[in-house]
């Protein structure tokens, strides 16, 4: 049987996807604050669907593989909505909802294998791996803004002003939230680093052992900041600086994947 | 009791037509005051724009020659004469003219459809009629049912969402670049009549910094009176494509007057940030190949009106949908219009029925001298709950009636039935 969070997360998911996508097209308000508040109760079932998971497996939600793209979903839903209502744009939602859609789906689609118990990690541990994946969802959110704002560019060069450009968000303000994304990941990312080392440090009283995605990360954060930095130069502002950020989030895919499954030992869904 | 609608419009009337017979506030005033004193109309609004002038009116009744009344009242307030003015007006009564109405603050009648300005308009008529107290309960709820559909229309379709006009097209290109521009900087070039309109616009959008330049400085200086702005010397290239982020030229020269190299200049000096040029020059006053630049945006008087028509094939297809909440709402007002006739002809009915019991009485007891003045009372009093009783039933059948059409023919009949001769009297 479906777990009624899960129901309900896709439920609401679903709909405020369907009316994100209509006020894009329609433009209503009505239409689009019904959309957010739907988001809003998606989060909340989303919530208690990631506690009910943890409770179930008696561990942590990102213990595997679903529960950790269940929390990425999550996080992301959280990073959107705080920017949603920082810089008061509802159009971003018709593409952001379905990506957080198909991460919930796919976290309760993927076979579930019986819990295996896990050790406690303890409270510095479980900060680690929440901001990492909060970085991730900062990461993806800037991709796609980056997306966005290659897509009304190039509509804008070539001018073919169909019904959707005339109400995505101005380049200039996809700009904004990309840089504002990216800013949160960047922090997320150094203090749940710092904090990972930590938690190596106390578990395994060592202060340093070599692990392939360290490499990989530094690169990650490497790249960003050099995003972040050139994003208002001369030579980078605008469309460049909007594919360097999709690059970076390539990067931060295969981190994601290939690292975790064939070269890292420590890190396994995140 | 009926509605009635006389006037004249674009389509129907040229320009020195509707110059001589509109109304300007005063007279438009005046024109409702006269109408309700010479008992023409029992309430009454007058609608004028540029493109039309509308008397809106009731009549207590339905005998359709108030649109006759009004087309002579029309003439003789503006002392033209009635065969010059007759063939450019149109009438329309009840139904009709709610869905006119309806259809002018919807935008469906307007020469430029879908535009808002006319909601405005409507909405300001209105208002003057109202504090004038020469609108009625009908009229009151005739013309909020219009400025309803009118929000509506522009908030359900995309009638209203879509720039017409090149200059605003262009300006809401600008803003997909850059969001709200009260906080950028303009630069226009030329001071003829397109680029009037994009300083309106500019200025409409509050522009936080206008530059105008001209090669006959006397003119810009005149725009920059009007609209407020700085005046820069013609020629003065290198400084003044520096700073702002809007750039439109609308000069009649035969060579580029901005070329690639002073656009790849001004972008070095300022950091590449994004540029938006709109070319409405004749022939073209900047170079096409300014577009190739990073991070510039050119459009063309082409590119523009391109997206004018693309935006005006959207709007026509929107039509139908429009025209389809407009009768919506065609719907309601008629069927609240007949609850209220039928309340009125009830009423009517009500009173007659009582007037006639007492002259009846009043009749029948006369020999009757044995009935003193508490019994004659009494007898009275019977009779009138008599006819209560009788009407209470048909009247609870009459108003729960779902099917408008049903009701009108309704109240019709009864009228014909039992209220027409006295009517006629």
């Amino acid at each position: 049987m479906i777990p009624i969070f899960v129901l309900l997360t896709v439920l609401a998911y679903l709909l405020s996807s369907g009316l994100y996508l209509n006020f894009l097209y329609t433009g209503k308000e009505v239409t689009g604050r019904l959309a957010t508040v739907l988001m809003f109760i998606g989060l909340a079932c989303h919530y208690g669907a990631l506690l009910a998971r943890a409770k179930a497996a008696h561990s942590v939600p990102y213990h595997d593989l679903q529960g950790s793209m269940s929390l990425f979903g999550w996080l992301l839903a959280v990073i959107y909505l705080c920017l949603e209502i920082y810089h008061r744009q509802r159009t971003v939602g018709a593409f952001v909802v379905p990506i957080i859609l198909a991460f919930f789906f796919a976290a309760n689609l993927v076979p579930d294998h019986p819990p295996t118990p896990s050790q406690p990690h303890g409270v510095v541990f479980a900060l680690h791996v929440t901001l990492s994946i909060l970085a991730y969802a900062g990461f993806a959110l800037s991709c796609v803004l980056s997306l966005m704002f290659l897509a009304e560019e190039r509509f804008l060069r070539i001018r073919r002003l169909g019904d959707v450009v005339w109400r995505l968000p101005p380049l200039e303000l996809l700009e904004r939230m990309s840089h504002t994304s990216v800013l949160v990941g960047l922090i997320t990312i150094a203090v749940g680093t710092a904090l990972g080392f930590v938690a190596v440090d106390r578990q395994a009283g060592q202060h340093w052992y070599f692990d392939p995605k360290y490499i990989v990360t530094i690169l990650v954060v490497l790249l960003y900041v050099i995003y972040f930095r050139v994003a208002r130069t001369a030579t980078w502002r605008g469309a460049r600086a909007s594919i360097l950020c999709v690059f970076n989030f390539i990067l931060v895919v295969l981190s994601f994947t290939v690292v975790n499954i064939y070269f890292s030992s420590h890190h396994r869904y995140f | 009791m009926e509605i009635v609608l006389v006037g004249l419009n674009y389509r129907t009337a040229p320009v020195e037509v509707r110059e001589k017979v509109s109304f300007s506030g005063d007279q438009a005033q005046r024109a409702a005051e006269e109408l309700k004193a010479r008992g023409i109309l029992e309430e009454t609004l007058v609608l004028s724009t540029c493109n039309r002038s509308e008397v809106y009116g009731v009549h207590p009744s339905a005998n359709r020659k108030s649109a006759a009344a009004l087309r002579s009242f029309w003439s003789s307030f503006h002392e033209v004469q009635p065969e010059k003015l007759t063939p450019s007006l149109y009438h329309h009564y009840d139904h009709d003219a709610v869905r006119h109405l309806f259809r002018v603050s919807a935008g469906l009648e307007s020469m430029l459809l879908g535009e808002a300005e006319i909601l405005g308009q409507v909405r300001d008529a209105y208002l003057k009629a109202h504090e004038q107290h020469v609108t009625g309960p009908v009229l009151n709820r005739l013309f909020q049912a219009a400025l309803e559909i009118g929000k509506r229309v522009r908030a359900e379709t995309e009638l209203g969402t879509r720039p017409m006009g090149v200059a605003s097209a262009g300006m809401k290109l600008a803003e997909r670049i850059f969001g709200k521009l009260n906080e950028r900087s303009a630069l226009v070039l030329g001071a003829g009549t397109i680029s009037e309109q994009v300083v309106s616009q500019l200025h409409d959008r509050k522009i936080k910094r206008l530059y105008l330049m001209n090669r006959s400085r006397e003119k810009a200086e005149e725009f920059a009176k009007q609209y407020g702005g700085e005046v820069l010397n013609w020629g003065e290239w290198d400084t003044s494509l520096k700073f702002p982020d809007v750039i439109v030229s609308a000069v009649g020269v035969q060579d580029y007057l901005v070329t690639k190299p002073m656009v790849e200049k001004a972008m070095a000096s300022r950091q590449n940030r994004a540029l938006f040029l709109m070319d409405l020059g004749m022939p073209r006053n900047v170079d096409p190949s300014v577009g190739d630049i990073y991070n510039v945006y050119l459009y063309s008087m082409e590119d523009l009106t391109e997206i004018v028509k693309q935006n005006r094939e959207a709007r026509e297809s929107e039509v139908p949908k429009a025209e389809a909440l407009v009768e919506d709402h065609v719907a309601k007002f008629i069927s609240w219009q007949a609850s209220v006739e039928l309340t009125g002809v009830l009423d009517t009915l009500r009173g007659n029925m009582k007037q006639r019991r007492a002259h009846f009485l009043a009749e029948r007891l006369a020999g009757m001298n044995h009935f003193n003045a508490e019994d004659r009372e009494r007898i009275g009093a019977m009779m009138d709950d008599l006819i209560e009783e009788l009407l209470l039933h048909p009247a609870e059948r009459l108003r729960a009636e779902k099917q408008v059409s049903r009701k009108i023919q309704n109240v019709e009949a009864i009228r014909d039935l039992f209220l027409h001769d006295r009517e006629k009297s």
